[in-house]
């Protein structure tokens, strides 16, 4: 092998490396992502539960945003809700699918301040699973959650945002 | 390879017969030589910045007054987003490979590239790679529109049935670029002649090789994020797509882990090309060599650390929001350590002010105005009111026309003597000069105040308050495009005639290439030089 050989053999490798880098980025974001709770990302299932601190009060809102060309109709229950840090919470959205045919969808969750993210656990979650509902079905989805008795104290406000996109015929794929 | 046998000289010790080029159109598809393929990199490099100039033409006819005159939105997004790919990756990196071709081995004592096949190959990819992307024009839908950033979704779920056609497109001129890296590394690397160590590499080599490392690095990103586009568009994946876990953020970061060094690949080689210029019109060596060199290095390591200055609107926490802030303003100061060595360069040197010289002064300052208004755009809390204004508009000209393109302009000039064999008409120079440099001032100056005064990027009609900059940019960018067939004319008439040009026709020129006859031979260095 001649040295030109050896080191072009070098730098094809490298080209292969930095397109698999390319692509290790999209795991890699979002381990980021949900370690420091950036972008409003909120983790999985919360398994823990935590002492209830009385001292003060948290502000939880709640939004349900339709993605576009999504035709149910999708809400809250409950706009707000006051709770206490460490306290366990249920509260119910309403999602309704007005078409004629049967439809799947897929709620994606995001924490509004983005920094409060990492402390707003989920329970249970709809979105942690895909909704399938029949012509004109209707249902209750309940999430629960706690907010973290860690909140920085200067955070008194969050809001819960839900954006139901229409998944249906697509492949459950990991992106 | 018919007419070659009559040129057959033994020299006794080259293995290679020596003969000059094939004739007729298939020396040009067939060539293996670093000389002819600069040629070609530099005619498409060159035919590519007219076809992106009259797309900018089309931008500023339309800007030329409030109000929808010329074409529709629709037609506007697809001229703006068709100029910055043809400029980014038509022009100016093309521009660079081909001065590259011509003049590294020129440089180095080598008596070729390391790899003159795979040199063919990399030219000949980018005319289809641009035959597919100019061609989406003509189809249905239009070409893109989304801008050079091709941000997702705009890119996937709202684009044109053609951005398939412009994601092969990119993958071709990626290979393109890889290759030609590939291929300057190696003939660094492998070829110096005897002597050459790699601390008396000319600047233009030391940035071209660091240059060639950071295409190899990132080009591979960009096709790694075109080919997420490509799954998430046909294939059903969500990278981008938040239906399915993606994050349409996600599009950025990996964009811009590219999309940052990149802009350093478009302009260290004219960091090393002016490093040649101003030493000798100046007729000094260059201040600072050492300090050139690991400027540059730190220049590309940085350029690796500060790609979400980019994205400061997306939402990043803080201390990201911060870090990113200072590591940006950490680049100035290896740039501030190049422009004080070029000042120094010329401090008390025996300035003449030929075309290369006054390209590369123009270079200089008009680059550091471009800096400047880049360190404004990196403090994060301002960056809020400054993004996707026309200040970025501003700013990122600066740095590309007076910085890169200003830079191919005191190259060609410098280099053109030695090229054709004969000297370019220096008044008709001096002022394809003079009218580039007030042309340009007039187009992109008034940029800045339009970003100021809050006027959105990217936009076909604006409010009647930005009437008045914007006519004269306008008047300006018609100044410095027709300007530019200036430069052809001068071009074509060095090639066709002139003074004869000796050797090295500027006498405070330093380097290997002045060794060898202007025009330079066929094939040169097929006996390595001795290198003291």
């Amino acid at each position: 092998m001649t040295s030109t050989t050896r080191l072009v053999t070098r730098l094809l490798l490298l080209v292969a490396v930095m397109f698999g880098f390319g692509f290790a980025l999209v795991p890699l974001y979002d381990v980021m992502c949900q370690a420091f709770g950036i972008n409003g990302k909120t983790a999985g299932q919360y398994q823990g539960t935590q002492q209830v601190d009385d001292s003060r009060t948290v502000r939880v809102q709640f939004l349900a945003t339709n993605a576009e060309g999504m035709a149910w109709t999708f809400e809250p229950l409950q706009a707000e809700v006051r709770v206490h840090p460490g306290a366990s919470h249920e509260v119910r959205f309403v999602a309704r699918n007005p078409t004629d045919r049967p439809m799947t969808a897929q709620a994606v969750p995001s924490v509004a301040p983005a920094r409060a993210a990492a402390w707003f656990h989920k329970t249970e979650c709809f979105c942690f699973t895909q909704q399938v509902l029949q012509p004109g079905e209707q249902i209750e989805m309940p999430v629960r959650f706690i907010v973290d008795r860690d909140l920085p104290r200067d955070v008194h406000h969050l809001t819960l945002g839900y954006t139901l996109f229409d998944i249906t015929g697509r492949q459950p794929q990991d992106g | 390879m018919t007419d070659m046998s009559d040129a057959v000289i033994d020299h006794g010790h080259a293995v290679h017969d020596h003969h000059g080029p094939a004739k007729g159109l298939m020396r040009w598809v067939l060539t293996t030589n670093h000389k002819d393929i600069g040629t070609l990199y530099l005619w498409f490099s060159f035919c590519a910045f007219l076809l992106g100039g009259s797309m900018a033409m089309v931008i500023r006819a339309e800007l030329f007054q409030p109000g929808l005159q010329i074409v529709q939105p629709e037609f506007f997004n697809q001229m703006t987003t068709m100029h910055g790919l043809i400029m980014v990756f038509g022009a100016v990196m093309p521009a660079f490979v081909g001065l590259a071709n011509w003049m590294i081995p020129l440089m180095i004592g080598a008596p070729d590239m390391a790899l003159p096949r795979m040199n063919n190959f990399s030219f000949w990819l980018l005319p289809a790679a641009f035959g597919l992307l100019v061609s989406t024009l003509f189809m249905e839908g239009g070409g893109p529109n989304f801008g050079w950033t091709f941000y997702a979704p705009l890119s996937t779920t709202y684009a044109p049935e053609s951005v398939t056609f412009f994601i092969f497109a990119i993958h071709l001129m990626g290979i393109s670029s890889i290759m030609g890296a590939i291929n300057v590394i190696a003939t660094v690397l492998n070829l110096r002649a005897p002597g050459m160590t790699l601390m008396k590499m000319p600047l233009f080599v030391w940035t071209w090789l660091i240059t060639a490392f950071l295409l190899i690095a990132v080009m591979p990103v960009l096709a790694g994020v075109v080919t997420m586009m490509l799954m998430d568009i046909h294939f059903g994946t969500s990278f981008f797509s938040a239906a399915g876990g993606g994050d349409p953020v996600l599009f950025q970061h990996v964009f811009w882990f590219f999309g940052h060094p990149e802009v350093y690949i478009m302009i260290l080689p004219a960091f090393g090309a002016i490093s040649a210029i101003i030493p000798a019109f100046s007729r000094k060596p260059l201040f600072g060599y050492t300090s050139m060199v690991y400027a540059t290095g730190a220049i590309a390591f940085l350029s690796f650390l500060v790609w979400s200055h980019h994205m400061f609107t997306v939402g990043i926490p803080l201390t990201g929001e911060l870090f990113f802030m200072y590591a940006t303003m950490l680049i100035a100061v290896p740039t501030g350590v190049k422009v004080f060595n070029w000042v120094s360069t010329m401090w008390q040197g025996s300035l003449t002010f030929e075309a290369p010289m006054l390209f590369a002064v123009a270079f200089v300052i008009l680059f550091t105005i471009g800096g400047f208004s880049g360190l404004m755009l990196a403090i994060a809390p301002a960056d809020f009111q400054y993004h996707d204004t026309y200040f970025v508009v501003a700013h990122f000209h600066y740095v590309l026309v007076p910085g890169a393109i200003f830079g191919i302009f005191a190259s060609a000039y410098y280099w053109l003597p030695k090229w054709t064999g004969h000297m370019y008409d220096e008044t008709l120079a001096r002022l394809h000069f003079w009218l580039s440099f007030v042309g340009m001032n007039l187009a992109f100056f008034p940029m800045h105040f339009l970003g100021l005064a809050g006027m959105p990027r990217r936009i076909p009609d604006y409010n009647l308050m930005f009437a008045n900059f914007n006519l004269v940019s306008s008047i300006g960018a018609f100044l410095f495009g027709a300007t530019q067939l200036l430069f052809l004319f001068i071009v074509i008439k060095c090639i066709r005639g002139g003074r004869p040009a000796p050797a090295k026709p500027w006498d405070g020129a330093e380097g290997l290439e002045w060794s060898v006859p202007s025009p330079a031979p066929y094939h040169t260095f097929q006996v390595p030089p001795e290198v003291k």
